[in-house]
C-alpha cells in the first residue's frame, strides 16, 4: 500500500507537469494531443508497476520542442534533457550492423563477387547501388593524407565502397576495443553478484525445465553396483561400518554371577609372587645408617648386577623437590612384565625347619658317666714333642717317648718322673708289654727296636721278665731266618739304664705293638716300594718273620686282635684283617678316608676305630659291613691318635687342633642292636706348637682316665 | 622277559610338558602372536621337577609349558581374531600397493578388534581374585598415564589409562581406603585396603621419561591392553559397591567436587555390630574393635584441616592423600583446574611448601614441608609440625612397609614414632638423649650376649686368671726355680645357673657333632642365615652410632 501511495504521489506530480505543459502548449497540434493520450497510457503502465523509459523519453521529446521558445529559467532542466536526447540518438547511430546493411541487401557475401560489376549491391527498393566513381589515384591519396586532417579517421567501407569518416565516439570505441576494454563506457564489469543458487528457497524456480525422462527410469548401472554390494554384504565380504564406542559403555558387572565352573582349570595355577615391598633403603630421605659408605659403594659398583643385594644405590635428598626421576622405572616395569610371562614357575615347598629340631636327641652325658672331664695332672720334663705314650698294665706307670731322644717313666698319681733313659734318637713309639706278669717296654727309634726293662715293679715281676728275656739264650742260638733283622744284647751303659735287647731293622721303624699275651711284637717300617714293611717278632725265641710276601700299599699301623689270632694292618685307605693261623686275609675294611693315621681295636675284638689325616674318625662294626658304621667328623684338623678303654665303653681321639674328644661307645652283645656312640667330652689343654696339637692318646687300664701327649712337650692326664 | 620293551619318554613327566617351539607349532602361531596370547591368557612356562627327564635326556636349556595349558589355548576364540588381523594386514598392504585409497579406508574402518572380557572372567573367576592381581595393573596404568604422546603407544591407550587411574583414585578417596604411602627414590608408593585386600602400587614422579631403547613396548602394550580391561571392570564393580554410577560424569584432576557425589556411605559401615561373646572370643573381639577404632581414626586424620598446596609440591599425590583422609585441599588457580579457595583464605591451617623460605607468611597457618603429610599418614597420628617447618632439616622418611621382627634392627626414628603412637610425649631433647643412651646400652647388652653365644669355650675370667697363675708356677718349677709361696685362697662362688647353662650349651655342642651330614648342612645354613641377620643388624647399629657420634662432636665444636 505504501508503494502504491508513493506511486500515486509520483503520478500526481507528473500530471501536474503535464498540466503545466498543456498550459504552455495550448496551441499545439492534435497529433501532440494524441501523443499525450499515449502518454497517459504509458502512465497507466507506470501505474501497473512496469518502467517504461521510452514513453518518458517521448514525453520529454515533446517538451524539447517547446524548449526552443521557452524561458531561460528552465535551462537546467533542458540541458539534462538534451544529454539524454543525444544519448538516444547515439544509440541509433551505433545500432547493430543489420540496420546498416539495410542500404545493401546482397547479404553476407564476399565483396569480390561484385568486383566486375559497376554496382555493389541492391538497396531496399531493389535498385542497384553503384560503386562510387573511383577517381582517386595514389597522388590524390597522398595529397589527401597530407592535407586532410580527417584522413587518419577515414575508413574505406568495402560494402558500400564509400569512405566514412569516423566520429570521435567511434574512434574512442576503437581505442577501447584495442585496449581490450569493453566497448560501452558505462558498462560496469564489477557488478555485485546476484546469488541465484543460494540456500534460500525462492518461490520461483530458476529453471523451469521439466525433468528428463531418464530421471524417472531406474539406472541399470546403479542397479548393477548395488547388487554387487548386496552380494558382498550377503557373503560377509563387506561389513556395515562399525559403530565406534568411546569405551563408556564397554564395562559392565563382569562378576555378576560368580560360577565356580571355571575354577577347575586353576588347580595347576601358580600365582606370580608380588613385587617385594620397599624397605628403608629406598626412601628418598633414609636414616643415615642405610646410606652406603664409600667401601660399600665401591663394592656395589664392582659387583655384577645380578649379585647386588640392592638394585639401586640408596640416596638422600634434603627435600622432596630435589628428587629426580628414577631412570630405571620403565625398565623395572618391563622386567616385571617379562617375569610374568617368560619366567618358568615352580611350586617350592619351603618347610620352616626349626633348627633345634634337627639336633639329634642323645642320652645326656651326665647319664653316661664315668668319663674324664677335667685336666688333673700335667707331666713336664721332655724338651721335644712327645710322640708316644704307654701305660703299664698295672696302671701305675706311664712311659713316654719323645723327639729329644729320651724315654721317661712317670708315676701316674704323682706326675713324678721316676726314670729317664737316653736312647740317643727320636723315639717314634713306645709300647708297654700288656702281660701283667712281666714288666717290659718296647721302644722304636730310627731303625732299632729296644726292649727295656724299667724295673719298676715287684721283684717277682722283674725276675719273670728277666727270665723271659734270657729264656731262649739258654736254648738254641737265634735262628736268623731273616738276615735283615739282627737281635743283639745290650751292653755296658745301656744295660745299666735298663736296655736289654736291641732288634736291628733294615729300615726306620715307626711303630711297635705287642700281642695281648706279651710274647709277640710287631713292628712297622712304612715303605711304599717293598713288601718288607711289617715284622712280627717272638720275644721268647728271638725270632722275626715277615708275614707278607707282597706289597699292598703303604702300611700305616698294625694291631693284634685282643683274643683271636687276627692281625690288623692299616694301609693308606683300607684296613686288612689277616688270619694268622690260616695265613690268609679275612676282611678288607674301606675307611672312606684319604689317609689313615691310627687305628685301635675294641677289647671285644668286633669293632675297630681308625682316625685319618682328613679329620675323620670311622667306626667299623666287623659284624656289619666293610664300610664304616659311623663316620665322625668332630675334629677340625688331622686325627693323630685313637684309643679304646679296656673296661669302660669309652674311646678317645686326639687331633692336631689340640683337643681330645672322648666318646661313649656302648657295644651290645645283642647282635641286633648297633653300637651307641655319644660324644661326651671335649678335652682341651695342649698348646699348639708348630701346627701340631695332640700326638698320642691312651686310656688308663682300669680308671676312666685318659692320657694325652702333645707337641708342647707335655703329657696331660684328664680324669 | 616277555612283553614289549618300554620306550623311554613316552609316559610320565615327559608327556606333561611341551617346549615353546612345539607349542607354537601346535597352535600355528607366529612367535609375537604366541607371546601375545600367553600374556593375555596368563600362560607361563613351568619348571619341571626333573628337567632332564622332561627334556628327553638332554640338558639343553629349554622353556617348558604345561601341555594342558597349550591344549586349553587351542580353543581360544581370540586366536581366530589374531588370524583375522593377519589377513587384514595383508589386505591393507595389498590395497596400499595398488594405491586403492577407498579400499584402504574401507579396510581401516573394518579393522578387526577383539574383546578381552571373557579372558578376564576366565582368569579371575571371582572379584577377589581380580583384586588380588590388580597391583601390576595399577602400576602399569599409572606408568602409561604419565607417558607423553611420543608414539611409544597409542594416544587412546594413554587417555584410557589416565581415565582409569583417576577413576581408581576417586574410588580410593570416596571409600577412604588408603592405608600407607611412601616416598621412595623410584616413585611414590601407595597401599590401599580394598575389600580386605592390600593393594600396593607405585606412581613415578612427574617427569618426562627418556624411553630406554632395550625395552620392547609391544610387550608392555599387550599387558596394558589386558590391564586396562581388568581395571575397567574392577572400577565398575567398585563404583557399584558404593552405589555410584560407573562411568563417572566428570573426569578431571582430583578436585574437591568429585567425591562429593556420595559421602554418607561409609558412616553407616562405621558401627560394628555387637555379638554376645565369652572368654577368649571377647578378648579377640576387643582387639578387633580397637583396631577398627584406630582405623576409623586414621580415616579421619585430616578432617577439619584445610591445606593449601604451593605450586612446587606434587599436587596430584598430595591432593589424593589429603582428600583420602578427609582434609580439604586447594592450590593456585593457574596450576590446575579445580582449586576451591585462594591462598589468601584465612581459614587455611596448613600451607604445604617446598622451598627454603617464603616472603609473605600468614600467622595463622603452619608452613610445612610435604613430607609431613606422608609421615602423618604412616604414623596414623598428626605428628608435631615443628620438625617439618620451612628450612628445617627433615627427619628421615621411613618405609611403612617394613615390619620389624624380633632381633631386627629398628631405626631410632621408628621407635620415636611408635612412642608417639602409644601416646607418650617426648617433648624435650633430654629425654630423647636418655632414650638414646638406653638404646645404646641395650645394644651393648645385645652384643655381649652375642659374644657369649659365639665364644662358648670361654670360661670365667677368674678361672682363666687362676690357670695362668698355675701355669706360671708350673713353668717356674720345671725350670728348677722352686718358690714356695702360699697365697690366700679365694672362696670360689659357683654360679649355679651359669654352670647349668654352660652344661646345656656343651651338651648341645656335642649333640651337634653327632648330626648327620645332610642335617648338619641344613642346620649350618639356617644358623648362617640367622647369624648374618644379626651381623647386618649390628652393622646398621654400629653405622648409626658412628654417625650420631660424629654429629655430636660436630655440635660440640659448634658450641665452642
Amino acid at each position: 500500500m505504501k508503494k502504491a501511495g508513493e506511486k500515486t504521489a509520483l503520478k500526481r506530480s507528473k500530471e501536474e507537469e503535464e498540466e503545466q505543459n498543456q498550459i504552455f502548449n495550448f496551441n499545439r497540434k492534435p497529433a501532440d494531443e494524441d501523443k499525450d493520450d499515449d502518454l497517459s497510457d504509458s502512465e497507466d503502465s507506470v501505474y501497473s508497476g512496469l518502467e517504461d523509459s521510452g514513453s518518458d523519453a517521448e514525453g520529454e521529446e515533446g517538451s524539447e520542442e517547446e524548449e526552443e521558445d521557452d524561458d531561460d529559467d528552465k535551462m537546467k532542466e533542458r540541458t539534462e534533457e538534451e544529454v539524454s536526447e543525444e544519448k538516444k540518438e547515439d544509440e541509433y547511430e551505433h545500432d547493430s550492423s543489420d540496420e546498416e546493411d539495410i542500404r545493401n541487401t546482397v547479404g553476407n557475401i564476399p565483396v569480390e563477387w561484385y568486383k566486375d560489376f559497376p554496382h555493389i549491391g541492391y538497396n531496399l527498393d531493389g535498385k542497384k547501388i553503384y560503386k562510387p566513381i573511383r577517381n582517386k589515384d595514389e597522388l590524390d591519396d597522398f595529397l589527401d593524407k597530407m592535407e586532410n586532417p580527417e584522413y587518419w579517421r577515414t575508413v574505406h567501407d568495402k560494402q558500400t565502397g564509400s569512405d566514412i569518416v569516423l566520429s570521435d565516439d567511434q574512434v574512442e570505441l576503437v581505442n577501447r576495443l584495442q585496449r581490450g576494454q569493453f566497448g560501452d563506457v558505462n558498462f560496469n564489469e564489477y557488478e555485485p553478484m546476484v546469488e541465484f543458487f543460494s540456500s534460500d528457497v525462492m518461490i520461483h524456480p530458476i529453471t523451469n525445465r521439466p525433468a528428463d525422462k531418464r530421471s524417472f527410469i531406474p539406472s541399470l548401472t546403479e542397479k548393477e553396483k548395488v547388487s554387487k554390494l548386496v552380494h558382498a554384504i550377503k557373503m560377509g565380504w563387506l561389513k556395515p561400518r562399525r559403530v565406534e564406542d568411546d569405551g563408556r559403555g564397554r564395562y559392565y558387572d563382569l562378576w555378576a554371577s560368580e560360577d565356580s565352573s571355571i575354577l577347575a582349570r586353576h588347580r595347576m595355577h601358580l600365582p606370580a609372587p608380588k613385587i617385594p615391598l620397599p624397605g628403608h633403603h629406598e626412601s628418598y630421605n633414609p636414616p643415615p645408617e642405610y646410606l652406603f659408605t664409600d667401601e660399600e659403594r665401591a663394592l656395589w659398583e664392582q659387583q655384577d648386577p645380578g649379585d647386588r643385594k640392592l638394585p639401586f644405590v640408596p640416596r638422600k635428598y634434603s627435600s622432596l623437590r630435589q628428587v629426580p626421576a628414577f631412570s630405571h622405572f620403565i625398565h623395572e616395569r618391563f622386567e616385571r612384565c617379562l617375569d610374568l610371562y617368560l619366567c618358568p614357575r615352580q611350586r617350592k615347598m619351603r618347610v620352616n625347619v626349626n633348627p633345634e629340631d634337627l639336633i639329634p636327641q642323645l642320652p645326656k652325658p651326665k647319664d653316661l658317666q664315668p668319663f674324664p672331664t677335667t685336666q688333673s695332672l700335667v707331666y713336664r720334663g721332655h724338651s721335644g714333642l712327645v710322640r708316644s705314650i704307654s701305660v703299664s698294665p698295672s696302671g701305675q706307670w706311664l712311659a713316654s717317648g719323645s723327639d729329644d731322644g729320651s724315654v721317661r717313666f712317670w708315676e701316674v698319681c704323682s706326675s713324678r718322673c721316676m726314670k729317664m733313659v737316653q736312647v740317643g734318637g727320636a723315639v717314634k713309639s713306645v709300647a708297654w708289654n700288656p702281660n701283667p706278669s712281666v714288666c717290659l717296654l718296647a721302644v722304636a727309634l730310627d731303625s732299632v727296636v729296644l726292649i727295656l726293662s724299667p724295673s719298676l715293679a715287684d721283684k717277682q715281676v722283674i725276675l719273670s721278665s728277666e727270665r723271659l728275656l734270657s729264656a731262649q739264650q739258654e736254648g738254641e742260638e737265634p735262628a736268623e731266618g731273616n738276615g735283615s733283622v739282627v737281635w743283639s744284647e745290650a751292653e755296658g751303659e745301656e744295660l745299666n739304664q735298663g736296655v736289654r735287647l736291641k732288634i736291628q731293622h733294615p729300615k726306620a721303624v715307626h711303630q711297635v705293638v705287642w700281642h695281648a699275651k706279651g710274647d709277640y711284637l710287631a713292628s712297622v717300617m712304612p715303605d711304599n716300594t717293598s713288601h718288607l714293611q711289617v715284622y712280627i717278632h717272638q720275644l721268647s725265641r728271638r725270632r722275626s718273620q715277615n708275614p707278607f710276601s707282597r706289597n699292598k700299599g703303604l702300611v700305616q699301623c698294625v694291631s693284634f686282635h685282643p683274643i683271636r689270632p687276627y692281625f690288623f694292618v692299616a694301609t693308606q685307605r683300607s684296613i686288612r684283617i689277616y688270619n694268622l693261623v690260616k695265613q690268609e686275609m679275612t676282611k678288607k675294611l674301606q675307611a672312606n678316608s684319604k689317609w689313615i693315621s691310627s687305628m685301635a681295636v675294641h677289647p671285644g675284638g668286633d669293632h675297630v676305630i681308625c682316625g685319618s689325616y682328613d679329620c675323620k674318625l670311622s667306626w667299623f662294626d666287623l659284624d656289619l659291613s666293610t664300610k664304616p658304621y659311623k663316620m665322625l667328623r668332630h675334629h677340625k684338623k688331622a686325627v693323630r691318635g685313637v684309643a679304646y678303654h679296656r673296661l669302660y665303653p669309652l674311646f678317645a681321639s686326639a687331633s692336631d687342633d689340640g683337643s681330645v674328644i672322648v666318646c661313649h661307645g656302648t657295644v651290645y652283645n645283642d647282635l641286633l642292636q648297633n653300637p651307641l656312640i655319644v660324644p661326651v667330652k671335649v678335652l682341651r689343654g695342649h698348646v699348639m706348637t708348630h701346627d701340631l696339637g695332640v700326638l698320642d692318646v691312651t686310656f688308663h687300664p682300669t680308671q676312666p682316665w685318659v692320657f694325652s701327649s702333645g707337641a708342647d712337650a707335655t703329657i696331660r692326664l684328664f680324669t | 622277559m616277555g612283553g614289549l620293551q618300554k620306550k623311554k619318554f613316552e609316559r610320565g613327566s615327559a608327556t606333561n610338558y611341551i617346549t615353546r617351539n612345539r607349542a607354537r607349532k601346535k597352535l600355528q602361531l607366529s612367535l609375537p602372536d604366541f607371546r601375545r596370547l600367553c600374556i593375555l591368557k596368563g600362560i607361563y612356562p613351568h619348571e619341571p621337577k626333573h628337567k632332564k627327564k622332561v627334556n628327553k635326556g638332554s640338558t639343553a636349556p629349554r622353556t617348558f609349558y604345561l601341555l594342558k595349558d597349550i591344549r586349553f589355548l587351542l580353543h581360544e576364540p581370540i586366536v581366530g581374531k589374531f588370524r583375522e588381523y593377519k589377513i587384514f594386514v595383508r589386505k591393507l598392504k595389498k590395497a596400499y600397493g595398488k594405491t586403492e585409497w577407498s579400499a584402504v579406508e574401507r579396510l581401516r574402518e573394518n579393522k578387526p578388534t577383539y574383546k578381552l572380557d571373557h579372558i578376564i572372567k576366565e582368569r579371575y573367576p571371582t572379584f577377589i581374585d581380580a583384586l588380588r592381581d590388580i597391583d601390576d595393573a595399577l602400576c602399569m596404568c599409572f606408568l602409561f598415564s604419565t607417558f607423553a604422546r611420543t608414539g611409544k603407544c597409542h594416544v587412546q591407550t594413554i587417555q584410557l589409562c589416565k581415565r582409569l587411574t583417576v577413576e581408581w583414585m576417586n574410588y580410593v578417596i570416596t571409600s577412604r581406603s588408603l592405608r600407607k604411602v611412601f616416598l621412595s627414590i623410584k616413585g611414590i608408593y601407595y597401599q590401599a585396603e580394598v575389600m580386605g585386600q592390600l593393594i600396593t602400587w607405585v606412581v613415578p614422579y612427574q617427569f618426562s621419561h627418556d624411553h630406554p631403547v632395550d625395552v620392547d613396548y609391544r610387550v608392555m602394550a599387550t599387558f596394558t591392553e589386558l590391564y586396562t580391561t581388568l581395571l575397567g571392570f574392577v572400577n565398575f564393580r567398585l563404583y557399584n559397591s558404593l552405589n555410584l554410577v560407573y562411568p563417572p560424569k566428570k573426569l578431571s584432576a582430583l578436585s574437591a567436587s568429585l567425591a562429593r557425589v556420595v559421602s554418607s556411605a561409609e558412616e553407616e559401615e562405621a558401627q560394628l555390630d555387637h555379638f554376645p561373646t565369652e572368654g577368649e572370643d571377647m578378648e579377640k573381639m576387643e582387639a578387633r574393635e580397637k583396631e577398627l577404632k584406630q582405623q576409623e581414626a586414621q580415616k579421619k586424620l585430616f578432617e577439619g584441616l584445610k591445606f593449601y598446596l604451593n605450586r612446587e609440591v606434587p599436587r596430584e599425590s598430595l591432593a589424593f592423600i589429603i582428600r583420602c583422609f578427609g582434609g580439604q585441599v586447594s592450590w593456585d588457580k593457574s596450576v590446575c583446574i579445580g582449586s576451591t579457595y585462594e591462598m589468601t583464605d584465612e581459614t587455611i591451617t596448613h600451607h604445604i611448601i617446598d622451598r627454603p623460605s617464603v616472603d609473605k607468611q600468614y600467622i595463622n597457618r603452619y608452613y610445612i614441608q610435604p613430607q609431613w603429610v606422608y609421615d602423618c599418614v604412616n604414623a596414623k597420628v598428626l605428628l608435631p609440625v615443628e620438625d617439618y617447618f620451612l628450612g628445617v632439616t627433615l627427619p628421615p622418611h621411613l618405609s611403612p612397609f617394613v615390619e620389624e621382627k624380633e632381633g631386627d634392627y629398628v631405626p631410632p626414628e621408628k621407635l620415636k614414632i611408635m612412642a608417639l603412637q602409644r601416646g607418650e610425649k617426648t617433648g624435650n631433647e633430654q629425654e630423647e638423649e636418655e632414650e638414646e643412651e638406653e638404646e645404646e646400652e641395650e645394644e651393648e647388652e645385645q652384643e655381649e650376649e652375642e659374644e657369649d653365644d659365639n665364644g662358648d669355650e670361654e670360661d670365667d675370667e677368674e678361672e682363666v686368671a687362676e690357670e695362668k697363675n698355675l701355669k706360671k708356677m708350673e713353668e717356674q718349677r720345671s725350670q728348677g726355680k722352686v718358690i714356695f709361696k702360699v697365697t690366700p685362697g679365694k672362696l670360689k662362688v659357683e654360679n649355679k645357673a651359669r654352670l647349668e647353662q654352660e652344661e646345656k650349651a656343651e651338651e648341645k655342642r656335642l649333640a651337634i657333632m653327632m648330626m648327620k651330614k645332610k642335617e648338619k648342612y641344613l642346620y649350618d645354613k639356617i644358623m648362617f642365615g640367622k647369624k648374618r641377620k644379626v651381623r647386618e643388624a649390628n652393622k646398621l647399629a654400629a653405622k648409626r652410632k658412628a654417625h650420631d657420634d660424629a654429629e655430636k662432636a660436630k655440635k660440640k665444636k659448634a658450641r665452642k
